[in-house]
């Protein structure tokens, strides 16, 4: 699962510094933001400076998904004390929401279930903030005919992938891809918000009709 | 001064996002539609974010072909973007 966050953490890590983010300000948005694909965009666009507020828009839009996390983890920590609520939604990612659900949806009653996510989640992070540090240091010392920067997408299209489970959700990404492919004219990647819209709706659609 | 506003609107809002339902009183719950709506949020979301960089007439095209159905095959990140890459490379070269 390393295997995965490492790469993602390093090319996150040159993209913000490739857009022009003064590394401190790059470290410091990897520990309090600590969400990949939303900085990643962010930095692309910094680089075609957009104004902050779309910036802040898009990141709400991307990172969405944690609101479903923090729905579904609620379940296993809603007697927990504060602190360690706080910790669980600080720790929220992709891959130890992922962990959590495998270890513990058939077995809700296990004990040591914040002992578990903090563990994974604490891994995680590490190595990611290392990852993006690597990344941050490495900066402009990556050639550019390697390309790397096509490994962001390419990130995106693994977390994409096995998410299309059934017809509703290849059609959600079909048509939000659809979108783009047409709306490329409109200004700042508001297109990234038309497709989400599109992509929610046609998921909706699709599931109705079965 | 900018860049440090946005750093603060990114890191409120995304732990808003992880804390919602972690701080809200236990009675509190979404709607079922919106519930039903959020499922798609990362299909859709993740896919508008990597479609334009694929979606392009050269041979980044083909590389993102051979990402998908790497990823579709094996679901490993790493061997996802490590197979993108070298595809990538292999058709430029041969384009």
């Amino acid at each position: 699962m390393l295997l995965g966050i490492i790469p993602f953490g390093v090319i996150t890590g040159v993209a913000m510094v490739a857009s022009g983010i003064p590394p401190l300000a790059a470290m410091l948005m990897s520990v309090f933001v600590f969400a990949g694909a939303s900085m990643v965009a962010s930095a692309q666009l910094l680089a075609s400076s957009a104004p902050a507020l779309l910036i802040v828009l898009t990141t709400l839009v991307i990172n969405l998904r944690f609101m479903m996390y923090s729905a579904s983890l609620r379940l296993h920590f809603a007697d927990a004390p504060l602190r360690q609520r706080l910790a669980v939604a600080y720790l929220t990612a992709d891959n130890v929401y992922g962990l959590m659900l495998s270890r513990f949806s058939d077995h809700p009653d296990d004990p040591g279930k914040f002992d578990y996510f903090l563990g994974a989640g604490l891994v995680v992070w590490a190595a990611w903030q290392a990852a993006v540090l690597a990344g941050v240091l490495i900066g402009a010392g990556v050639p550019a005919e390697w390309r790397l920067e096509f490994a962001a997408p390419l990130a995106f299209i693994a977390m994409t992938i096995p998410l299309l489970r059934d017809r509703a959700m290849v059609a959600a990404a079909v048509a939000a891809g659809a979108v783009i492919a047409v709306s490329s004219d409109i200004p700042l990647k508001l297109n990234i918000v038309l497709a989400a819209a599109v992509g929610i709706a046609a998921g909706l659609f699709c599931e109705k009709k079965k | 001064m900018t860049l440090w506003l946005i750093l603060l609107g990114m890191a409120l809002v995304t732990f808003a996002l992880r804390a919602a339902f972690l701080l809200l009183p236990p009675g509190v719950e979404l709607p079922a539609f919106f519930r039903r709506a959020l499922r798609y949020v990362p299909a859709a979301v993740l896919t508008a974010i990597w479609a334009p960089e694929v979606l392009v007439q050269n041979e980044q095209l083909p590389a993102g072909a051979v990402a998908i159905a790497v990823a579709w095959r094996w679901r490993t990140t790493f061997a996802t973007i490590i197979a993108g890459l070298l595809a990538l490379h292999l058709f430029a070269w041969l384009m």
